[in-house]
Order: C-alpha cells, then sequence, then structure tokens
C-alpha cells in the first residue's frame, strides 16, 4: 500500500514534537487573529513569512498552514459573537450564527461551527491524500467559459441568502458588482471609477468592505438604541449540542463538506463560493428553511463545514501543481521559494515528507483547534457581557489595526469609515450587506472570466453551451432562476423573506 | 509584527532624522521598500539581499512591502521619503517601464531617486502548453506567423515583464498574437497547464519547477547568456531571433538627495550581500544569479535605468496601450 507508507512518511514527519509545537503555535495564532475583528490570515502570514526563513521548510509550512485554517475558523467566532466575518468566507456564517448568538445560543453556534469544521477538514484531509493529483488534473479542466458559468450559478443562487425583501437584495447585489469593478480594468489596463485616486487602482480590498458594512456599520447602529443589548446579557443556553440539535445539524454539515471539498479544488476562487453555496444549497433542501436567518442551526453548519473543507482542499492545487488557488496560497509558495523548494508539480515525487507532513499536520491541526477550542467557548460567550464602552473602542482599534495591515496605506482606513457610514445607511433602509459583499465578490471574477472566455473565443458566446460542464452550471443557473421566478413559488418564497420586516 | 516595527523605525526617524549624519550611516534600522506584496518574486529577492545586507551594514534591515499600482505607489513613498539613506526601494524593470507605461507619474522616474546599484537579472523563459505542435523554437516562429490571433498569449496584465516580452516578441517576428490578461502570471499558469491558452514567456522561478515536471514545453530563454538550471533550452538569440533580449533586472534606489556617504555605504553593503554564499545559493534555485560586482554600483544601475527606459518607451507607444 503506496497510501499507507506515504502517510506513515508524513505522520514519522508531522510528529515530532518540534512539528507539533510549530502546528500548535500555528493554529494557536490563526485562531487569535481570526477572532481578531479585521486582521487576516494574508497579513499575518506576509508578517510571518520572515520568521520562517530560519525554520526548516516542513515546519514553516506546517505552522503558516495552521495559521491559515486556523484563521478560518477563528474569524467565525467573531462572526458569530459581534456579527464582523473577518473573511469573504464568514459572511453567511454570520447571518444565522449571530441570530443564535442574539437568542442566547452563542456557546451552540461555536461548538456547531468547531464540530462542523473538524468533521469538514477530516473528511477533506483524506480526500488529499486519497485523490490529490486526479483531482488536480479534474481542477484544470475547468477554463475561463466553466469559471464564468460557476460565478453565474453562484450569484443566481446569491438572491437565496437575502432575507428581506427580493428587489432590496437584488439591488444590493448590483451595488456589490459595482463596488468590485473599481479599479484597473484587467484587459485594457485602464483605471475605472478610481478617480485619479492611486490608492484605488488595485480596487477595494475585501476586509476593508466587510470591516466597514459590518463593524463599524454596527457600531454606529448599536450606539442609536443601547437597550438592543440585552439579549445579549440574558441567559445563556447550554454549549454543547444536544442530541437533536446534532440530528438537525448533521445532514447539513455533510452537504456542507461535500459542496466545500468540491468547489476548493478550483484555483479561480472556488473556495470563496464554497460557503455561499453551502449556505444556498441548505436553504433551499431544508425542511427548516423557514428559520433561515432566524438562528438555524443548519445555517451555521453547512457554511462553516463547507469553509473548512474548502480551505483544506484549496491546497490540491498549491501542493499538486504549485498554483496558488487565493492570497494565502500565494503567500506560502513564496515562502517555500524562499526555503529553496521550488513549486510545482515535482514537489510531491521530489519532496515526500514536505508534501505528507503538510497533510497529515492538517488532520493534527484541526484535532488541535477543536481541543482549544471548545473549552474557550465560555470564555468566548462570556466576552459578549464586556460593556459596549469597552467592546467597541476595542473593536475599532482592531479593524483600523487589521485594514492598515493590509497595505501599509492610511487611505484605507479612510476608506473603512466612507463604508461604515454607508453600511449604517443601508441597514436603515433595511438592505442587508451579505447580497452586496458577494456582488462585490464575484462581480469582478465574472467579468474577468467572460471577457478571458470571449477574447479566448474569438468573440463567439456559444462557447459557453459548447462546454459541456460550462452548459451544465448555466441550465442549472437557469433553473434555478425559474424557481425564484415562478409566481407561485415565488409568492410562497415571499412570504418567507418578508415575514420578519 | 512587521508592520509594528516599520512603524516603529518610521517614527524613530522623524526624531532623529535632523541630527543623524551621514558619517555614522547607518546608525538604525533601514527599511528596503518593495512595491509589490510580500511572497512574490521580487518580496523574495529583497528578503534575501536585505538579510545579508544587514550583516554587511551591522543594522537591522526590514523589508516593507507597499504594493499596489503596478508598483509605482511603493515608488511614490521611496521618493517622497526622507533622503538619509533609511528608506530605500527595491524595484525591478517595472521602474524603468512605468515611466511610459503611466502617463503621469506622481515622481520622476530619474530624477527623484539616486541609483544605489543592479541586484540580478532574473530571466524569462518563452513556454507552452504540453501539446502545442512546434517542437523547436524556429517551428514556433514560423507556427505563430502561420496561424497569427489563433494563437493565444497570456500574461500578467499591461506592461507586465510578460507582457512586453510577448509585445517585443510579436515585433520582432511581425505577427499579432491574440493576448490575454491575467491578474499575474500564477493564474496565466493555470490554464497553461490545463491547455487553455497556447503561450507565455514568464520568469524562471516561476516556471521551472513546471518545465522539469513535464507539464509545460519550453522553447527559449530571453538573456543574453543560457540559464544553469536549464542547459538544455537555448537562448532566444541563438534560436532565430537575434538581438533579443529581457530579464526581470533588479535595482535599489534611495530618496534624491540622500548623502553621497550613505549611498556608498549602501552600495558596498549591497556588493558584500551579493557575494554572499546564501544569497548566490538561493538566487541559483530561482534560476538567477547576483549580477557582477562591478554592476552592484551607483553608475550601472543609473546607466541601465536610461537604457532600459529608451529601450521599453518606443515599444509601449507602438502598442499604444498605457496603464492610466
Amino acid at each position: 500500500m503506496e497510501l499507507l507508507s506515504n502517510l506513515m512518511i508524513g505522520i514519522e514527519v508531522s510528529m515530532t514534537p518540534i512539528n507539533l509545537l510549530y502546528c500548535l503555535g500555528g493554529v494557536f495564532v490563526g485562531t487569535l487573529i481570526g477572532v481578531l475583528p479585521g486582521l487576516g490570515p494574508t497579513a499575518t502570514i506576509a508578517m510571518l513569512l520572515p520568521v520562517t526563513f530560519g525554520l526548516p521548510p516542513v515546519s514553516a509550512l506546517i505552522m503558516l498552514a495552521g495559521i491559515y485554517y486556523g484563521a478560518q475558523y477563528g474569524g467565525s467566532t467573531t462572526a458569530i459573537l459581534i456579527n464582523l466575518p473577518g473573511e469573504a468566507s464568514s459572511v453567511v456564517t454570520a447571518l444565522d450564527g449571530y441570530q443564535m448568538a442574539r437568542q442566547g445560543k452563542a456557546g451552540l453556534a461555536l461548538s456547531t461551527a468547531a464540530l462542523g469544521s473538524f468533521f469538514a477538514g477530516t473528511v477533506a484531509t483524506f480526500l488529499l491524500a486519497l485523490f490529490a493529483p486526479p483531482l488536480a488534473e479534474v481542477a484544470l479542466k475547468f477554463g475561463p467559459a466553466e469559471y464564468f458559468s460557476l460565478m453565474v450559478m453562484g450569484l443566481v443562487a446569491s438572491v437565496v441568502l437575502a432575507h428581506g425583501s427580493l428587489p432590496k437584495a437584488i439591488a444590493m447585489i448590483l451595488l456589490g458588482l459595482l463596488l468590485g469593478l473599481v479599479g484597473t480594468d484587467v484587459t485594457s489596463g485602464t483605471p475605472r471609477f478610481t478617480f485619479d485616486v492611486p490608492e484605488l487602482a488595485d480596487g477595494i480590498n475585501f476586509v476593508i468592505v466587510a470591516m466597514g458594512m459590518f463593524g463599524l456599520g454596527e457600531i454606529i447602529r448599536n450606539l442609536e438604541n443601547e437597550e438592543v443589548r440585552d439579549v445579549f446579557t440574558r441567559k445563556i443556553s447550554g454549549l454543547l449540542p444536544t442530541w437533536a440539535d446534532f440530528k438537525q445539524m448533521t445532514p447539513a454539515v455533510l452537504r456542507g463538506t461535500a459542496l466545500g471539498s468540491a468547489l476548493g479544488i478550483l484555483p479561480g476562487g472556488g473556495a470563496m463560493l464554497a460557503s455561499f453555496a453551502a449556505y444556498s444549497l441548505e436553504k433551499k433542501v431544508s425542511k427548516n428553511s423557514k428559520m433561515f436567518g432566524k438562528g438555524a442551526i443548519e445555517g451555521v453548519a453547512a457554511p462553516e463545514s463547507a469553509n473548512n473543507a474548502g480551505a483544506q482542499t484549496s491546497f490540491i492545487p498549491m501542493l499538486t501543481l504549485g498554483i496558488p488557488s487565493n492570497p494565502v496560497m500565494a503567500l506560502m509558495i513564496g515562502a517555500m521559494i524562499i526555503q529553496g523548494i521550488q513549486p510545482g508539480p515535482q514537489v510531491m515525487t521530489e519532496q515526500p515528507a514536505l508534501f505528507w507532513g503538510i497533510i497529515v499536520s492538517m488532520w493534527i491541526g484541526n484535532f488541535f483547534l477543536v481541543v482549544l477550542n471548545l473549552p474557550m467557548i465560555g470564555l468566548w460567550v462570556r466576552m459578549l457581557t464586556v460593556p459596549y464602552h469597552l467592546l467597541y473602542p476595542a473593536i475599532l482599534v482592531f479593524c483600523a489595526i487589521g485594514v492598515f495591515s493590509l497595505n501599509n496605506s492610511g487611505f484605507d482606513i479612510y476608506l473603512m469609515a466612507v463604508f461604515g457610514v454607508l453600511g449604517y445607511v443601508l441597514s436603515k433602509l433595511d438592505c442587508e450587506p451579505a447580497p452586496l459583499l458577494l456582488g462585490f465578490i464575484l462581480g469582478p471574477m465574472m467579468e474577468e472570466y467572460l471577457r478571458r472566455a470571449m477574447v479566448l473565443s474569438r468573440g463567439d458566446a456559444m462557447v459557453f453551451i459548447e462546454r459541456p460542464i460550462s452548459a451544465t452550471m448555466l441550465a442549472m443557473a437557469v433553473i434555478g432562476l425559474i424557481v425564484v421566478l415562478l409566481p407561485s413559488i415565488r409568492k410562497k418564497r415571499d412570504e418567507a423573506f418578508t415575514e420578519e420586516g | 509584527m512587521k508592520t509594528t516595527l516599520s512603524l516603529l523605525a518610521g517614527a524613530a526617524l522623524m526624531l532623529t532624522g535632523a541630527t543623524a549624519h551621514a558619517q555614522d550611516f547607518p546608525n538604525k534600522t533601514v527599511t528596503i521598500v518593495v512595491p509589490f506584496a510580500a511572497g512574490g518574486p521580487t518580496d523574495t529577492v529583497a528578503r534575501l539581499v536585505g538579510q545579508a545586507m544587514s550583516t554587511a551594514l551591522k543594522q537591522q534591515v526590514i523589508v516593507e512591502n507597499v504594493g499596489g499600482a503596478g508598483g509605482t505607489l511603493g515608488a511614490g513613498r521611496v521618493a517622497r521619503a526622507a533622503p538619509d539613506g533609511y528608506t530605500v526601494l527595491l524595484h525591478h524593470i517595472g521602474h524603468a517601464t512605468s515611466a511610459t507605461l503611466y502617463r503621469k507619474l506622481p515622481y520622476d522616474t530619474i530624477n527623484d531617486f539616486e541609483p544605489v546599484g543592479l541586484v540580478t537579472d532574473v530571466p524569462m523563459t518563452m513556454v507552452a502548453k504540453k501539446d502545442l505542435p512546434p517542437k523547436d523554437f524556429k517551428e514556433l516562429v514560423a507556427y505563430v506567423q502561420q496561424n497569427k490571433d489563433k494563437v493565444s498569449y497570456g500574461n500578467a496584465g499591461i506592461g507586465a515583464a510578460s507582457h512586453l516580452c510577448g509585445l517585443m516578441f510579436m515585433s520582432a517576428i511581425k505577427a499579432q498574437m491574440t493576448t490575454v490578461a491575467y491578474k499575474g502570471t500564477g493564474p496565466a499558469m493555470n490554464d497553461l497547464l490545463g491547455g487553455q491558452i497556447d503561450l507565455m514567456c514568464d520568469q524562471t522561478t516561476n516556471t521551472t519547477g513546471q518545465i522539469k515536471g513535464g507539464k509545460i514545453k519550453a522553447y527559449a530563454v530571453t538573456t543574453k547568456t543560457r540559464v544553469p538550471s536549464l542547459p538544455d533550452l537555448p537562448t532566444m538569440d541563438e534560436a532565430g531571433i537575434k538581438g533579443f533580449e529581457v530579464s526581470i533586472w533588479h535595482g535599489v534606489y534611495a530618496p534624491k538627495g540622500t548623502p553621497k556617504a550613505a549611498i556608498d555605504k549602501l552600495s558596498a553593503a549591497l556588493k558584500v550581500a551579493l557575494k554572499d554564499e546564501t544569497v548566490v545559493k538561493r538566487f541559483a534555485e530561482l534560476g538567477t544569479e547576483p549580477v557582477a560586482q562591478d554592476r552592484a554600483t551607483p553608475a550601472a544601475l543609473g546607466a541601465h535605468l536610461k537604457a532600459e527606459i529608451a529601450k521599453w518607451a518606443p515599444v509601449i507607444k507602438a502598442a499604444g496601450e498605457y496603464a492610466d
């Protein structure tokens, strides 16, 4: 059994006391920066990169990988507790997680996220160990046309994210699309909507928008009605899921894991879609779909599992092909290069200890995360009782530090403030930020893939339906649209959507 | 952590800037500004060289990443920094090409900087998807001339070295390919591996692993001499395009007005760093080598910068593609 002997190499490498320590250190730092709003894994790994100079390559990469998935995990903590998603993937966790927290079920939401993530991480790690090379080959079948159709599908599904009125959700998606277009056009090099501000030339960073819209906006809104706070100080019910909770979340975790693992493999932005897609799917198939947006446990379990599964499988293109699927993976490739390892398909055969060591360490890291975090939940939940006048300035400071760390630029902090005001105004108008953020993420990618596919097909739009994978996804998007637009179904949907408002 | 460090360094700079004398340079941390994101190839070069310079200067040398707008944001920051030698810029070929690519730069590429020295020339390689028919570079040229815009050429966007290399190639063989822009050569390489695009010109740092792994086809290198890590690959010049030379060269610059004593010390430290065993070894792994000692000087960089601006201006203007 080649796999067993490979896994043995991995266990040997990752189980050495020093590597266990780096793994633990990585997930600990990751959780910490994930919990601190605004500080993301990209900035942290960039800062820690020089530190890894002196470490052996395997230890360095084990630690950096730990920071990455630890941060994915920690990011959901703030999303649930204070409605502040630090990562694109935790935007949807905030939808139901925060509602659960407001109902006094913060502990349950956090433990659901932890257990769902652990399960998903375990499955995804096994997938990685068993099928990494063939899966990477499958991912290469995705060209610009396929990615475009995938994004279209994601955008159609995103309408489901809203739980307010449909026109407002669509308006928010469109506003997000427009904001996403700010910056230099990739194909022509022309700056758009930059108003001659060089800081806008590369577009607006997601973290700035998320921190402004969610963090600052929420703070401003809460300043006007202090009594909202009472819901938090109410008695907090059980920290761990009951048997009934388990039964409710298991199918969601399974579906989320499957979807997240599949999307994570695609280097062109698949992992970003994972949690959105899982949430939308769950809302569609769940018997409990009316509860979504009001604290459904599935609404936390599904995106959290998908997000963690995607985080693990997004290592597949990086480890097997040397291709970065997101900025963090690009930094990991940078770390490899600094260590004198040439990223590429030969890493697996030339550096088996590194390849298998990282894979095994991921499972260990996920285990550490659960062990580390389950006992911490009680502590996190108590954080909610910290009074406003202490909590809010702290959040503000961390948001500012986090945003500044993106590019060492003060302009970004002002920009965040602008989005804070925008977030406040929009929340006053009952417009939700989640669809805006999805439009913001998907819009530029969609445009890029559309134009690239059109350039490659020499202007022939048929390319989208001639290629089978692309055609299938477009068909699914059309079916999704019909479901949304069919009057009878829409009536039911509108009911479900507007009940709240 | 780094951010805090550089913040502290910046604050210290402001407090002591007036009293610092060039004679005792350097008496505090030197910051190398890299106008690109951490973890990229330029960042790697800066971190390797910075560490070795730190030993030579007997002072801490830190790297600060100020990315954005094709490297012009970071360059602009250094142009405006206090001219005391404690803030320097490590930039690549983009410093020369941005002079033409951007019609309104917030600084003057030549007059706002003092050159310190050249660092390295990273070679590029002309690579293709695995199943592109041509067997060698000569056949490739014929193939492109025959199929013209049916051949697709991936690059990292307007003005990127991968884009300029293609412009140079197309003007040399007098045939236009369809250019496909990406946000960086990483995603472009992904599409090359998947056979979505036909051709690409990218630095050895990114291509060597894929070439050795047999995932892509390599036709030629773009430097004057062959690359030690890919000894079988002919140069473009050998393979038929006489005089073709493109490399991603890196240089270190200080703000205009930096005292000569400080420039000399920085340049001397750069020379020492380029002889450092680790630097030489790591550069070799990146598919490059440090420049000869006589090129790690202010005079050599100053001349090279002017020559490169003159070399690329007509190519960029002919293509009519600007970044602003």
